[in-house]
Formats: structure tokens, C-alpha cells, sequence
């Protein structure tokens, strides 16, 4: 087996029955996530790319497989201390919504309830400023944030604890270019400092290419291609034709063409 | 590979003493208990030494957290001699730069008990004049939202009327009838008993009759529904809120009140009286059957003198206020409904407070009508 996989599903199915009639959407589906990689998980809208993840999360069974993350069954790991194993930054957020920011950022670590309440307190709010929200936030409600800061204090509260996996649902989705910007940035220099493995679900490709190490496509219930951003927007499938090659991805991609770099680098100035 | 527990030794080198860091600064491993709190001893003291210099070469691992506690008790600035790997440092640095700005306005100050108290009043007075105005001006659009009924009955939501006909009253019968038969058996045991004692036992019909029928009856069935019924609609509306969904029908310009309102109030104002007198029926046969146990009176002569002690006009006075009640029941939902903000919280409060409202306002209109028509029908 190999251990350098942070993630490892095998002969995956997955299947949803609505009154009598079964809808598959993962058939035999195998994918394998090594440590250190950002996976971008790409496909069309009901491809299972969200029920993947939350598969990850050990949240939903998978009908038939076995999905191993960081060497134990996906169903385990919803036990005391997960925080410290895998980070989610859910679609909507999904901030507590009777605490405060900060209470929300701190949430995971207070549980823990050995560290010092001021150190807990500067942990949170040197996250709280990381995903670029100052100080002045800390104190408000979820309910008084907008979208774009809903998903940042999300972030903060699945960074806290530095867990080696982070799970992404569209998280640049509802971004204003400039936070998106701060965001790949922020996740980038995370990814070199604390060696951390990302699987994200995105759409928005400019994040995609300025990201990813790999990009994994979902279509025909499996994944069809995985590999380098580049590699896989030159795969002939109908899909990564509209997606890859549509109007947007060959804006998205015209500096990927230009400068001839293999991957990761920064573009748009 | 070394132990994962966090180590820190002080070492002595040619130039002074050295703290050297070793096994993982995590957060999974600070946090242990057996490991916090005599980490937190051993780094006090050695800060206290105040070594030459810093080593982090020696670490495995380094997170934020591990990070933040070295940055904390370094006292918020770097040690003179400071030897780390660039990622420890990379790590560092964002601790310090963003811990830099520690300028978290603290939390709301606190008020004094006096200062706090009047402020509560005052929530409370501006909040019951805002429910009051909220209401009568829901009240105002049922009324005119029941003119558009009447003049274009046509275009009247009827499908909407008929779903929640069947939803809150139907499907509300078998449960209604359950409790109303078990109060009639409690009540009829209670008063045959006392009756007994004065050797006035047929006027258990009387007495079962005109309680059970005037107030019982309706009382209970409103209740129930209120709790069934009023709180459903509050979560609807509530979530259709929460959702974005009233948005969405108001910018399609489809009134609100005449859609959701409307409808509601009208399937309660005809289920609710039926139910009540449902509700009354089960209560008098289980009544019935208990005072046949207890005391012996058969049924026959109890359906022959329930209708010479109970006059008419209870029954009359019974339905007209359950119809009462069915209104007060939708427009409170419907009210507290309208009022949830778009976060999860205040929708549970929403949904508590419309059940509580509404069955006060019921037992206050109850007694309202009990006190106005204290001469009919008895």
C-alpha cells in the first residue's frame, strides 16, 4: 500500500435511489491523493463532485468502495480531535450562528480545553487576520457578514488547527477578484510552509490554473483524466472541450500559453 | 525518527546557553494535557534564563499554534539569535506580522444592572409596540386581501386553502379525538366522585356537558392546534425567509399576505371549528363512558338529558369563538413568521415565541368571550 497517500478511494460507487428509481453517480471511481498536492476537482453540474468530498469526510457512505483518508476509513473520522486531521471549508460557510467570529475561528481549539484562553484567543486572531479580515471583525456576528467574509472567517475556523488535509468546496465562489487573489495567495504560501494537501471542488478556473498541482475530472461517473492542469485541458472529451476550451478557459489559460511555465505561476499582472 | 512530544532542552554552547527545540510544536501535541502544562513550566523558565539564542533547526514539525506559543511568551518580538529553516521562519513571521496587530477592540463593555434593566424595559416596550403595529397591519391585509377574495374569487389560492385544510385539520383529527376522550374520562371520574358525596350524580351531564361544550371543548382543541399548526407555519414562512424565498415571490410581485397569509387564515378559520366541535364530541363519548363506570348512568339517559342541560347557544357561542381562534392561531404563526431574520437562530425563536404567543392569546380571547357573553346560554 502505498503511504504516501493522503487520501485513497478504491472501486467507488456511489448511488442515490429516489422512489424507485437509482441514479449512480460514481461507478468504480478511484482516485488517489498524494501528500503535498492541490487537487482540483472538476466537472459537470451532478457529477458528485460535493458528495465526494463530504464521502472524504466520512458525512455520507458511499454505496459500494473504500475510501481511506490519512490512513484510517473516511467513516472514523469524525472522532475527538479530527479538527487537528482535516480542515473543510464547507460551500455556505457554515458558521455557528449563535457565536461570534472569533468565538467560531476559536471553536475547534477551546474544545480542547487544555490551552490558556489568551493563547487560544491570539491563535484565532492571527488566522482571523491570515484570511485578510482585520481585527475590528472579530466580535460580530455571522449574521452581520457578507458573503465573501462569511467564506474567509470559514476559512480561519478550518485553518485553526493546521490539519495536513484541507478540504475546499468552491471556495473562491462569491469572492470579489481582489479576496481571491489574497486567497490563492494565502493558500499557496500554506501549502509551501506547512506541507499541506488541498483537494478543492472549483469552478472558477483562474484559481484552478494558478493553483493547481494536479486537476482530477469527473465525468461518466468516474474520473476520465487526472493530471497537470495542462496536460488535462489538451484531453479530448466533450466536457473539458466546453470547459477548458470554452470562452472563459481560453482566457483563463492565456497566460499559462505565454509564458510557457509549467504550472504555478502567477499571472494577471 | 525522535519521539513526537515537543522537547525543549536548554544546551550549553561556547556562546551561552542555547534552547533547542525538538519533536513536533503542533497543536495535536500541545494540546495533549500531559503535555501542556509542564511544556508551559519548562518554556517560562527557560525564557527566564533568557538563553543566548533559539534553536528550531531540531524541530519536526511547526504549526501555527507551536508558533503562536513561542511567539507569546518571546514576549511579542524576536529573540537575538534565532536559528530556524525557512519554512519555520515563513511560519514565524506570519504569527508575528499578523499577531503585530493585536488591536481587537475588546468586547462590549458591560453595563451596569440598573443601566442593563432599563434597557430591557425599553427592548420591551419598543418590541411590543412593534409585534402590536406588525399585527394590525397584518390584520388590515387580511381584511383587504379577503375584499380581493370576494370580488375575484376566480384567482383565489384555493389549492394552497384546500392543501392546508387537509394539513391542519384532517390529518389533526385522530390526535384531537385521542386527548379530547381521555380529558372526558379524567373529568367524568373527577366529578362523579364529588357529585357522589351530595347524592347528586345525574347532574353530571349538566356540569360535563357545559364545560366540555362552552369552554373545554374548543379550549383544548385550539391549543392543540396552536401548538401543531401555529408552529408549522411560522417555521414555513420562517425558512421560505431564512431562504430568500419571500424575496424572490416579492420581486415576481406576488403579495406575500394574499399567498401565504390569506390562505392560511382561511384553512384555520374553517378547520378550527370543526375541529372544536370534533374535539368536544370525542370528549363527551369518553366522558359518556366513564360516568357509566363510575356511577352506573347509562348512556341512553345521557344522550337523552345533554341536550335539556346544554342550551343551543353554547354550541353556537362554542363554534363562533373557535373561528376566533383559528384566526388568532394563523395570524400569530403567520406574524412571527414574517419576523425571522435571515439566520437559523432567530427562526427557533421565532417558532417558540409564535407557539407561546399564540396559545396566550387564545386562553385571553377565551376569557374575553367567557366574560362578554356571561349570560348566554346558561
Amino acid at each position: 500500500m502505498n503511504t504516501n497517500a493522503v487520501v485513497d478511494i478504491q472501486k467507488l460507487w456511489t448511488v442515490f435511489g429516489t422512489a424507485g428509481r437509482d441514479f449512480v453517480i460514481h461507478k468504480d471511481l478511484d482516485l488517489r491523493i498524494a501528500r503535498d498536492e492541490i487537487l482540483t476537482l472538476v466537472g459537470g453540474s451532478g457529477t458528485g463532485k460535493t458528495v465526494l468530498l463530504r464521502q472524504m469526510l466520512g458525512l455520507e457512505q458511499p454505496a459500494k468502495g473504500e475510501i481511506t483518508v490519512l490512513g484510517q476509513p473516511a467513516a472514523q473520522l469524525g472522532k475527538q480531535g479530527a479538527a487537528a486531521r482535516v480542515g473543510m471549508l464547507f460551500q455556505q460557510g457554515a458558521l455557528f450562528s449563535a457565536f461570534t467570529v472569533l468565538e467560531n475561528i476559536a471553536f475547534p481549539l477551546r474544545e480542547l480545553k487544555t490551552l490558556p484562553k489568551a493563547l487560544v484567543h491570539e491563535a484565532a486572531m492571527v488566522k482571523l487576520q491570515m484570511v485578510g479580515l482585520g481585527p475590528e471583525h472579530a466580535h460580530k456576528m455571522p449574521s452581520d457578514l457578507s458573503g465573501g467574509m462569511v467564506k474567509r472567517v470559514a476559512l480561519a475556523r478550518a485553518l485553526i488547527m493546521d490539519p495536513p488535509l484541507l478540504l475546499l468546496d468552491e471556495p473562491t465562489a462569491g469572492l470579489d477578484p481582489e479576496s481571491a487573489d489574497t486567497f490563492c495567495a494565502l493558500l499557496r504560501s500554506l501549502h509551501r510552509d506547512m506541507e499541506l494537501t488541498v483537494v478543492m471542488v472549483t469552478h472558477d478556473l483562474d484559481t484552478l490554473f494558478e493553483l493547481s498541482t494536479r486537476v482530477a475530472v469527473l465525468a461518466e461517473q468516474r474520473v476520465i483524466v487526472s493530471g497537470p492542469p495542462r496536460e488535462v485541458a489538451a484531453f479530448d472529451h466533450p466536457f473539458i472541450d466546453t470547459f477548458f476550451r470554452g470562452e472563459r478557459g481560453r482566457r483563463a489559460m492565456a497566460p499559462l500559453r505565454d509564458t510557457q511555465a509549467p504550472e504555478r505561476k502567477p499571472h494577471g499582472k | 525518527m525522535n519521539p513526537p512530544t515537543p522537547r525543549l532542552d536548554l544546551q550549553t554552547t561556547p556562546q551561552g546557553v542555547v534552547a533547542a527545540l525538538q519533536g513536533q510544536w503542533t497543536v495535536a501535541q500541545l494540546s495533549r494535557a500531559a503535555v501542556w502544562a509542564p511544556m508551559a513550566r519548562t518554556l517560562k523558565t527557560a525564557v527566564a534564563q533568557q538563553p543566548a539564542g533559539w534553536d528550531l533547526t531540531g524541530l519536526d514539525q511547526l504549526d501555527h499554534l507551536g508558533a503562536q506559543c513561542l511567539w507569546h511568551h518571546w514576549g511579542h518580538q524576536w529573540p537575538a539569535d534565532l536559528a530556524t529553516t525557512p519554512s519555520q521562519r515563513a511560519v514565524l513571521e506570519r504569527v508575528a506580522t499578523c499577531g503585530d496587530a493585536q488591536t481587537a477592540p475588546p468586547p462590549p463593555a458591560r453595563i451596569s444592572l440598573l443601566a442593563h434593566a432599563l434597557t430591557q424595559l425599553g427592548n420591551g416596550v419598543a418590541q411590543a409596540k412593534d409585534h402590536a403595529s406588525g399585527m394590525l397591519q397584518l390584520v388590515g391585509q387580511l381584511v383587504l386581501d379577503f375584499g380581493r377574495l370576494l370580488r375575484r374569487p376566480h384567482d383565489a389560492p384555493w389549492r394552497d386553502v384546500s392543501g392546508h385544510l387537509y394539513r391542519i385539520g384532517a390529518s389533526a383529527l385522530p390526535i384531537t379525538a385521542l386527548l379530547g376522550a381521555l380529558i372526558g374520562v379524567v373529568l367524568a371520574y373527577l366529578i362523579s366522585q364529588q357529585l357522589r358525596q351530595f347524592g347528586a350524580g345525574s347532574f353530571i351531564v349538566n356540569i360535563l356537558g357545559i364545560s366540555l361544550v362552552r369552554e373545554l371543548g374548543p379550549v383544548l382543541a385550539a391549543i392543540l392546534i396552536a401548538g401543531r399548526s401555529g408552529s408549522a407555519i411560522t417555521a414555513q414562512i420562517g425558512v421560505m425567509r431564512v431562504t430568500e424565498e419571500l424575496d424572490a415571490m416579492r420581486v415576481m410581485g406576488i403579495a406575500p399576505g394574499y399567498r401565504l397569509v390569506l390562505p392560511r387564515a382561511l384553512a384555520l378559520a374553517i378547520a378550527m371549528p370543526l375541529i372544536s366541535v370534533w374535539t368536544t364530541l370525542a370528549a363527551l363519548l369518553g366522558g359518556m363512558v366513564a360516568t357509566q363506570l363510575a356511577t352506573g348512568i347509562a348512556p341512553s339517559f345521557f344522550i337523552r338529558a345533554l341536550p335539556e342541560a346544554v342550551d343551543v347557544a353554547n354550541l353556537v357561542l362554542a363554534t363562533s369563538k373557535s373561528v376566533v381562534f383559528g384566526l388568532v392561531i394563523a395570524l400569530v404563526g403567520c406574524h412571527f413568521g414574517l419576523r425571522v431574520k435571515p439566520n437559523t437562530q432567530s427562526l427557533g425563536q421565532g417558532t417558540t415565541a409564535s407557539v407561546v404567543a399564540s396559545i396566550t392569546l387564545v386562553i385571553m380571547v377565551n376569557a374575553l368571550f367567557a366574560v362578554l357573553f356571561k349570560s348566554v346560554g346558561i
